[in-house]
């Protein structure tokens, strides 16, 4: 018989997970979590529920930047004029999830763990350089996002490890960045490819920094360090672009699935890197 | 006996009006030009309930004592069936029944069709597709089910496979079937393939009307198979009792249908199984056709307990009522001055594993809007490893229309022409033989493009990207058999028992056809769909009947019911009946002597009715001739972005004749659903099936239908050409939306995109292949 547990505390939750002999899965919102019980996917012995778990459900300025409670929805985050002026790339990625009934539920850190390349919350954070922190039997640690998924419905975390915060860093003046997603619909669809760019200008407009990454063009987010080489030191010029997309391109491999196919993502990952950069330039006040 | 071809949604050999002499209510036949109900646009009786959630659907019915009932399933796409051993999931716990094809023996007397429905239901010998039932069991919770189902083992031998239609007519395909030798080839065939069925239609000598020509098109098109994608899944309860009677809650267009069925399979007599209908939430065809419903009349009937049924996702997708997936050659011949000499198409139409009239209907929708001298078509039933196809929406036209209207479109484009005066100049019309055989009546596909013609949407500017596209469609329409009840309630208002299920708001329309013939208002009348032990048989919801057919019952049940109540006046009175006239709801008498006799209403003839011999019913049975063939027009702009090759519908207008629109904002509801399914067709659904013979998408996630975003209002214009067989002029309207939008949507992306796109859907990853090729082409 499953059992369903909504402790109150972090380490109640760690050492439930700890100490379950059988499958132990954590629930934040739900929305896979559910979707894959129904469909008989997965067959839990023990449901961790963090909800209940209050200080998971907060928005922090800390010393070092932004920190996410892992329990808080997406909607809660769209709600969030701080976050949205300073990480819209980041909030435009977690609202795009499902139906206005999903983004009521539904978690960045949940989206994270479910590990699919094409999580819609994961680029933005990945190109963010933004930071899961992790509780464990052990005690606690930080990792990059780009490590936390290992391939397709994988994590790196151990037993017994939950995500109680998602940390992103302190923004420096002139700085912005947009998410964007391919789906052949308008919502309610998962993305067939998607990209994230970060950039921060200096004071005459000229990138200084930069990160790209790419989802559902391979096992895992692609962080494309080459990619974002292209746009440092320019002022987003057509040559910039087009290294842009070539650089995109050249770090994808993708697979033919029922969503799309190989060609296809490669193409339109260019074209999408070559989209959000424009969009967080003119956000970073790029002309 | 039915059979699937009895229950062919189209009536193709009724072209002709047919003529009765028979003389009472239903004479004269047109009566009515002038309406005071119908045209108007009242609230539907069921629309509270549901947006209440009140409405009793398939799933929300429950027994006291039921059990849970569940298929396990074929992971195979084409397996020999070796051995099922049930013996540890019939002794688990809480499991009160376990089945499998041995449980359901074969009553079907040599009945083709039957067996087909049988063995599809649970298969025998055989797995004939990913989904296939092999056993069911019914337990007392769902995960004391879902346990037994692991504990069935199954032994398999797989055997080779085919899912693609063009890969199934090669030569050396695996056979689905090795007994099926092609049907409709002289001398027969003397080796077995995956052809089940070729048949011809057409007139004139197409060869020398080629010759004609001054411009070839030819070219072969491809179109994908898709779910008619009802949001609710099947559903029903079935309960067995020992004597042998049984009762059957079911969601389902034809209850009636499923009664007579699900009857044969079980070896029962057709009186002893009731079937009542839910509310339907969405069929489009595939509730045209019993799936797991046998298997929880056979469970209940091992059990002796209730058993309910629930389809998830998954089953609706594997397991129940796709369309074909077609490959279509057609060729066209034209002359510079716009005449079309001749066309020809051969149309190859999966059927699933087992035989239907799939590619038959396209090819006899094919050229059917068209006047042509000489024309040819060749259907050929193709058997393959995918779900049994049935009926979607106008079922085969729709893809049969996509490749004729895309190479008309070109065929237009090439000569110079207008493509809406091309077609006007070649469309059917009043005396015109049809494609298919029949000479046709008075005919909507003339006015319909000269409305196109007119219309602003046609001259509106498109942007950077944009694109315009038109099609025409065609559909039979049904008639069938129908049996309806009107009861005169003791206050004078009025309930309607009809055996048509209510697909799209024909409860509203059938109140007001008989609030119009009795001349009382529309709140007085309130229609049911009764279960079938209170009706004689109806056909089912098909064909576009529902509201053609009731109506036309009903209309003479009503004229029926006014003969009582003039008799009953007439007793009241005292006066002779022939001075009793029927008029606005009232009884008027007429003649010397009695004109000061103040008129009798409807309420107070009902309230006399203990004195006058009782309660006041009118009541008919009628096999509804004449349905008269339905033809559309659309247009449609979309916008392609060229560096992703995503479509965007930007704009959308239907143009169709109803006959007589009963309740307007239904019919335009039937129009813009048409459409809207139309739209998804054409650019994403599709059944994605891997190297394995297994479907890839058996969910909404990644079988995508449009969400509302996707689409734009959709106009429509309503005409109105009288049926000459139906006493209000009304045609059916619920399909031939659907049959324009592939071919609309085509001719506009291949404008916006500037290459001519043959395969549907028109996925982005297709449009921005054929666009990059054309790049490369120079094209």
């Amino acid at each position: 018989m499953m059992r369903y547990e909504a402790p109150a505390t972090v380490s109640a939750a760690v050492s439930l997970l700890a100490r379950e002999k059988g499958v132990g899965l954590v629930m934040a919102g739900g929305t896979d979590l559910l979707v894959k019980m129904k469909s008989g996917l997965v067959e839990p012995d023990l449901i961790v529920d963090i909800k209940r778990i209050k200080p998971l459900h907060e928005v922090k300025k800390t010393a070092s930047g932004i920190s996410i409670g892992a329990a808080l929805c997406n909607a809660a985050l769209g709600e969030n004029a701080m976050l949205r002026k300073a990480w819209p790339g980041v909030v435009e990625g977690a609202t795009l999830i499902g139906s206005k009934q999903v983004q009521g539920r539904c978690t960045m850190a949940g989206n994270l763990c479910n590990a699919s390349p094409a999580g819609d919350a994961v680029p933005a954070l990945v190109a963010a350089g933004a930071k899961a922190v992790i509780q464990g039997p052990k005690g606690k640690r930080k990792l990059a996002i780009r490590d936390v998924p290992a391939g397709p419905g994988r994590t790196t975390l151990k037993k017994g490890e939950i995500i109680t915060a998602i940390e992103l860093p302190k923004r420096e003046p002139r700085s912005a960045d947009a998410y964007l997603r391919f789906i052949p619909r308008t919502e309610m669809d998962i993305a067939v490819v998607s990209a994230a760019v970060n950039l921060t200008l200096d004071a005459k407009g000229v990138i200084k920094k930069a990160a790209v990454a790419l989802g559902a063009v391979a096992p895992t987010v692609l962080d494309v360090p080459a990619a974002a080489r292209a746009l440092i030191g320019t002022k987003l010029d057509d040559a910039a672009l087009d290294r842009l997309a070539e650089a995109a391109r050249a770090a994808c491999r993708p697979i033919d699935d029922k969503r799309g196919t190989a060609a296809f993502r490669i193409q339109v990952a260019g074209v999408l890197a070559q989209r959000a950069a424009r969009t967080a330039y003119a956000r970073a006040g790029g002309k | 006996m039915v059979t699937l071809k009895d229950n062919s949604l189209a009536n193709p050999t009724e072209a002709a009006p047919p003529t009765t002499s028979e003389p009472g209510p239903h004479e004269p036949l047109l009566s009515k030009h002038h309406f005071k109900s119908v045209g108007t646009r009242p609230l539907r009786p069921d629309g509270i309930d549901k947006v209440t959630g009140r409405a009793k659907y398939g799933a929300d019915h429950n027994l006291p004592g039921q059990l849970v009932g569940l298929v396990l399933r074929s992971p195979h796409a084409h397996a020999r069936i070796k051995a099922i051993d049930t013996t540890r999931a019939a002794r688990l716990a809480g499991v009160k029944a376990v089945i499998t094809a041995a449980d359901l023996p074969d009553h079907t007397g040599g009945d083709e069709g039957l067996f087909d429905i049988l063995d599809n239901c649970i298969a025998r010998d055989v797995a004939r597709y990913d989904g296939h039932a092999v056993a069911a069991v019914a337990a007392v919770d769902a995960a004391t089910a879902r346990a037994a189902l692991k504990l069935i083992k199954v032994s398999y031998e797989v055997l080779p496979h085919v899912t693609d239609v063009d890969e199934a007519v090669k030569a050396n395909a695996p056979l689905i079937n090795p007994k099926n030798f092609t049907r409709g080839v002289e001398p027969a065939p003397a080796r077995p393939s995956n052809i089940a069925k070729r048949s011809t239609f057409g007139h004139g000598n197409v060869e020398a009307g080629f010759k004609a020509a001054d411009v070839i098109i030819a070219r072969t098109y491809r179109t994908e198979q898709t779910h008619q994608g009802y949001i609710e899944p099947h559903a029903c309860v079935a309960s067995i009792s020992p004597d042998g009677t049984g009762e059957l809650w079911v969601c389902t267009q034809g209850h009636f249908a499923y009664r007579q069925w699900c009857a044969a399979i079980l070896g029962m007599d057709v009186a002893k199984l009731r079937v009542t209908s839910s509310e339907i939430g969405g069929g489009f065809g595939g509730k045209t056709h019993i799936w797991m419903e046998p298997l929880a009349l056979a469970l209940s009937r091992k059990a002796n307990r209730p058993v309910k049924m629930v389809m998830s996702r998954d089953e609706v997708f594997r397991a129940s009522g796709p369309t074909s997936a077609t490959s279509i050659d057609v060729k066209l011949g034209v002359k510079k001055d716009g005449t079309i000499t001749a066309g020809s198409a051969t149309l190859r139409y999966t059927n699933g594993p087992y035989f239907g009239m799939w590619a038959e209907l396209g090819a006899m929708t094919a050229f059917a809007c068209y006047d042509l001298e000489n024309v040819e078509t060749i259907g050929l039933e193709v058997l393959v490893n995918r779900p049994k196809v049935a009926a979607y929406r106008a079922p085969s036209a729709p893809e049969a229309a996509f490749a004729i209207e895309s190479a008309v479109d070109e065929a237009a484009k090439t000569i110079g022409m207008d493509p809406v005066a091309f077609r006007i100049r070649n469309a059917a019309r009043e005396g015109s033989r049809s494609s298919y055989g029949p000479v046709y009546g008075p005919i909507g596909i003339g006015p319909t493009l000269k409305a196109a013609q007119n219309h602003p949407h046609m001259k509106a500017p498109l942007g950077p990207n944009q694109g315009r596209g038109m099609a025409c469609g065609f559909w039979f329409n049904f008639g069938g058999q129908t049996c309806s009840d009107l009861n005169i309630g003791v206050d004078g208002t009025v309930t309607l028992s009809v055996g048509t299920v209510d697909v799209g708001g024909s409860r509203a329309s059938l109140a007001l056809c008989v609030a119009e013939e009795l001349g009382i208002p529309y709140d007085h009348v309130r229609c049911v769909v009764a279960d079938t032990g209170t009706l004689g048989h109806n056909d089912m919801t098909d064909g576009s009947r529902g509201t053609f057919s009731s109506s036309m019952a009903l209309i003479f049940a009503a004229r029926n019911a006014i003969n009582v109540l003039k008799a009953r006046a007439a007793q009241m009175w005292e006066i002779p009946l022939e001075n009793v006239v029927w008029k606005d709801g009232h009884a008027h008498a007429t003649g010397d002597g009695h004109g000061n006799l103040a008129p009798l209403s409807l309420k107070e003839i009902a309230a006399s009715a203990p004195n006058t011999g009782g309660p006041i019913a009118g009541h008919a049975e009628i096999t509804a001739d004449g349905a008269g063939v339905s033809f559309a027009t659309h247009i449609c702009d979309v916008e392609v972005d060229p560096e992703t090759g995503r479509t965007r519908v930007t704009r959308y207008t239907v143009i169709q004749d109803a006959g007589k629109a009963v309740h307007p904002a239904y019919v335009e509801g039937q129009y813009q659903g048409g459409a809207a399914q139309g739209i998804g067709w054409a650019l994403n659904e599709e059944y994605v099936y891997g190297r394995d013979g297994r479907l890839q998408n058996p969910t909404f996630l990644d079988y995508r239908i449009p969400v509302c975003s996707d689409l734009p209002m959709i106009d429509t214009q309503i005409l109105e050409i009288p049926n000459p067989n139906h006493p209000y002029g009304v045609r059916g309207v619920g399909e031939t939306s659907i049959v324009p939008p592939l071919a609309a949507i085509a001719n506009a992306v291949s404008n916006a995109a500037g290459v001519r796109m043959t395969h549907i859907p028109m996925s982005p990853p297709r449009v921005l292949a054929a666009m990059t090729s054309a790049d490369k082409l120079g094209v």
